[in-house]
């Protein structure tokens, strides 16, 4: 803000509806791509492609059998013109080089595209100490940090890789969290989806660094169906990051992902996502669909700490739940989840205990701007023999203008008599009040605004970890720019 | 009009087969039962309200009753109390004795009362007026043209037509009480409407039908209850609607604590002018199952609009709250609190939806819903929503479940006080402050002593 007119959260506003979507520049990679539409000799040809055994494709086919008989769910408060499920292409794929030794051969092109991601894959390597997995197009095309993390045994590589070479692990693990027949886009994932993340931490490691994968759609008239399995053994511990991107363009892409998490004896995963798909443009038009199924199991003492900062897609259904099954379990939930323009986002968790002095904390902040929709939905239930079960839920929200809406769907179900629950909510907007008090105290508007959107989201902004800091700071910023500093 | 009599003879035909096979399900009674109370004279057909009742059976023939697979009915589920063969028509008035029911009353103070036994009208029990304002029938309000004029306004204009068990009560509207508060007038006392069923007719399904408009300016406190006096199975469906002018005061309290052979759906819509204060307070103490739709629907600026509730049940009971207040128009508030205690094997639903249109600037809507689990077994379902489309308001909503505060209890006991008396003290505390809302003295006092009751302790202290 070069001009020192006053600044309000008009100009915010205005700032945030005019906001470009950095990311939605297309990448020319040579890929190859199935043609559309989705029946059984698709999935069988996507088995195929994927060299998987046969019980891989026949878990497949049983996904994409009960998938025919679901129905899309239409419970949220979402409004949206329903995918068409047959004018997707199922799989695409940068087209296949012989395999790399190293980073310096890949392919020049998509380098380029992670350096306008800000992930320049050589830099972040050397600076960041991040183990990092690329998935284009739902194919992982690049993995660092394969030896330093083999020395400790701990697994990492494309979820494609995993069948073949860990069967035993995948086919233990693979549905048992999110089963086959869970919802309709956890069925249309497990049918179609062509890679995804693997990660396996044996008993009593800690991860020496952060694990992360970047997601990117590139091609049109495709969907991203990626499949992430993680395994925490006992005693285990890692960080695991995410982050997505996809093109500018005017239709709606379908991006439909299963995550897992298994988190066994006193093990534990913080997971972390940046979302940031493209949101459609300013008249909503185009952007991704975002229908994310994410669950994880905590054993006895076992915690998950599920963080997201959601700035993007057109459409976000997703609720990273915890099944606390092991007494003294921990679940935790932290979001941040900023719509704008004609964006809808319908987004919270499920906590359920069932281990006995089993404790979840639930932190939600929506920040709507624009014409968009932003609601929380989330869950608690204690069963009847959790005892002592603990939770705690915030959900905030801002409102900046009067076209958008914010909205608070808690269902809170207790059985047993022991358990202490907490759930509030407030929505406001940036109060007259709250600003003239900083005013007073010689803090201009512009940087009261700024003190006060960040006093809002830093509960959880605090929760990311360093390393993925400076980019969610980035991509916040997209939202946010303008009412910092 | 020809197209709707066309369909319900449709369904006669229908309805015969049925009737044929002997296997009548509630719904099917119900509809074949509207064909010959709908002949039955008793409204003019060519009327408003008889062109509502018929529209309402359509759309209730349609919907049926609700089942666990509609959202608002999620946590609640009619079975176990629509598997009876309710008797919907009880034949003739059945007599009572004052000095059976007089504990139903609140006996201490001067007030209006309308009582139905039954479901007809009990004018030996009753005392209504024509003087200053008309606190009388439903029945007998619309065979008078003065009356009928404001019926064919009011009627069925803010209940839910696409609701389920509303649609039903419409479509057999007969009787309930009519009030009607002129401008300017502050009814001088109490107003309390009583209905007992008496099992004489065996399992009976009630569908009361009130409406009650209050004039600008004018002030009125309304006490209602439904009580069972037998053993056998009594099903209540009642619809009251409220029309509240402009400055009106309305303040309505519900006593609910009836026997575990009763069921209770109650259905109160609320529709409000502009700086006119309508209090809605429900004290859900018992009952097999209570079901209460609440909504309050905003047309004008700086209403106050009040939700208190507090719910003590235990057994398996199951009481279920759902409301509803509807921000239309800016400045205005909205103020929810209730308390819940659940013992043994009960059930309780909190379903709080507050709705902020637009244009609804500068609201201030306040929702707050605490717990507390006494014993294994007792379950609490809450799902407090907020759906915000303004910006310039202030929402919150707080829901808590919990125990009682171990250390609290510890001091109590450490001075002396029996732990049983020392847990009713400290839920007492819990509840107090909705117990403050309650503006007469005598029923805050019977409140208090219901409480007193529910917790198994003399509290040993009148308020």
């Amino acid at each position: 803000m070069s001009t020192k007119t006053k600044y309000t959260e008009e100009h915010l506003k205005k700032e945030l509806e005019t906001q470009e979507y950095e990311y939605g520049f297309y990448t020319d990679i040579e890929s190859e791509k199935f043609a559309v539409g989705l029946n059984e000799d698709v999935v069988r040809a996507i088995s195929k492609k994927k060299e998987e055994p046969e019980w891989m494709t026949e878990w497949r086919l049983k996904a994409f059998r009960a998938w025919q008989k679901m129905e899309e769910p239409n419970w949220a408060n979402v409004k949206y013109t329903k995918p068409k499920f047959q004018d997707i292409s199922y799989f695409s794929a940068p087209k296949k080089k012989p395999k790399l030794d190293s980073l310096d051969e890949v392919d020049p092109e998509l380098l380029k595209t992670f350096e306008k991601l800000g992930i320049s894959i050589g830099e972040q390597k050397r600076l960041s100490n991040v183990a990092m997995d690329i998935v284009v197009d739902s194919v992982s095309v690049a993995t660092t940090f394969k030896k330093t993390l083999n020395e400790r045994g701990i697994i990492f590589c494309p979820i494609s890789e995993a069948i073949k070479e860990h069967p035993e692990l995948v086919k233990k693990y693979i549905g048992s969290i999110v089963p086959t027949t869970d919802n309709f886009y956890a069925a249309l994932n497990s049918a179609v989806f062509s890679d995804g993340s693997f990660c396996y931490i044996p008993k009593g490691v800690k991860c020496p660094m952060e694990l992360s994968t970047y997601f990117r759609i590139n091609e049109s008239g495709t969907g991203q169906f990626e499949r992430t399995l993680l395994i925490a053994d006992e005693g285990s511990f890692v960080s695991y990051l995410e982050g997505c991107t996809a093109p500018q363009r005017d239709e709606n892409q379908l991006h439909a992902a299963v995550v897992e998490l298994i988190v066994l004896k006193d093990a534990e995963i913080k997971y972390s996502t940046v979302q940031n798909w493209y949101p459609g443009g300013k008249d909503g038009k185009g952007g991704v669909y975002n229908f994310v199924t994410k669950r994880a199991l905590c054993e006895t003492n076992a915690k998950v700490s599920w963080t997201q900062v959601e700035t993007g897609s057109a459409i976000t259904w997703k609720y990273p739940s915890c099944i606390l099954k092991g007494d003294n379990s921990v679940g935790e939930f932290y979001s941040i989840a900023v719509t704008n323009n004609y964006q809808q986002a319908d987004t919270g968790t499920k906590m359920i205990h069932i281990g006995k002095n089993t404790k979840s904390t639930i932190i939600s902040k929506g920040i709507s701007a624009g014409k968009s929709q932003n609601s929380y939905r989330g869950l608690v239930q204690i069963n009847a023999r959790a005892e002592n079960a603990r939770n705690f839920s915030q959900c905030d929200s801002l409102l900046m203008g009067n076209e958008c809406g914010a909205h608070t769907f808690p269902y809170i179900e207790v059985k047993n008599k022991s358990a202490q629950i907490e759930h509030e909510a407030t929505t406001s907007k940036i109060g007259e009040d709250q600003l003239f008090y900083c005013n007073q105290r010689g803090i201009d508007t512009e940087k009261a605004i700024a003190l006060i959107v960040n006093g809002f989201s830093k509960d959880v902004l605090n929760k990311l970890p360093m390393e993925f800091a400076v980019e969610a700071q980035k991509l916040l910023e997209i939202s946010l720019e303008g009412s910092v500093g | 009009m020809n197209l709707k009599v066309l369909n319900i003879n449709k369904f006669r035909t229908r309805n015969a087969k049925h009737e044929t096979q002997n296997s009548m399900e509630l719904k099917d009674k119900l509809i074949s039962s509207y064909l010959a109370f709908e002949n039955s004279g008793f409204i003019d057909t060519d009327s408003k309200v008889h062109a509502e009742r018929n529209l309402a059976f359509l759309q209730f023939e349609k919907l049926g009753f609700p089942t666990k697979k509609e959202e608002d009915w999620k946590y609640t589920s009619l079975k176990p109390i629509l598997n009876k063969d309710y008797n919907l028509f009880p034949d003739a008035e059945n007599d009572i004795e004052l000095k059976d029911v007089k504990r139903y009353f609140i006996h201490e103070i001067d007030s209006y009362k309308v009582v139905f036994v039954d479901g007809v009208y009990s004018s030996f029990l009753s005392e209504t007026t024509h003087e200053g304002c008309d606190i009388c029938l439903f029945s007998s309000a619309i065979k008078k043209p003065k009356y009928k004029m404001v019926i064919d306004h009011y009627f069925n204009t803010i209940a839910e037509k696409d609701e389920n068990l509303t649609a039903l009560n419409t479509a057999f509207t007969k009787e309930g009480v009519y009030i009607n508060i002129p401008k300017n007038t502050i009814v001088p006392k109490p107003i309390q409407v009583l209905h007992f069923s008496t099992g004489n007719n065996n399992d009976v399904l009630l569908q009361p039908r009130n409406l009650i408009v209050v004039g600008e300016n004018s002030h009125v406190q309304i006490i209602e209850r439904h009580q069972s006096l037998s053993e056998n199975a009594t099903l209540t469906n009642v619809v009251t609607e409220i029309f509240a002018a402009k400055r009106a005061i309305v303040d309505y309290y519900k006593i609910q604590n009836d026997l575990q052979t009763a069921s209770l759906i109650d259905s109160t819509y609320v529709s409000q002018k502009q700086n006119s204060i309508v209090s809605i307070n429900t004290y859900a103490f018992g009952g097999k199952l209570t079901r209460n739709n609440l909504k309050f629907y905003h047309n004008g600026t700086h209403i106050t609009s009040n939700l208190n509730g507090i719910t003590i049940i235990g057994d398996k009971q199951h009481v279920d709250h759902n409301t509803l207040v509807d921000h239309k128009t800016p400045d205005c508030e909205s103020h929810q609190n209730y308390k819940g205690i659940y013992a043994e094997k009960s059930t309780g639903v909190f379903n709080g939806k507050v709705m902020v249109h637009k244009e609804a600037q500068k609201t201030n809507a306040f929702q707050q819903n605490n717990n507390i689990l006494l014993h294994d077994g007792a379950t609490i379902n809450a799902k407090p929503q907020l759906k915000i489309y303004a910006d310039d308001v202030k929402c919150s909503h707080g829901c808590t479940i919990g125990q009682l505060d171990e250390e609290a209890l510890f001091y109590l006991r450490s001075r002396g006080i029996p732990k049983q008396e020392a847990t009713a003290l400290l839920l007492y505390a819990f509840s107090n402050d909705v117990l403050n809302h309650i503006k007469i003295p005598a029923l805050k006092n019977r409140i208090t002593k219901l409480i007193a009751l529910k917790l198994g302790v003399n509290l040993g202290f009148d308020l």
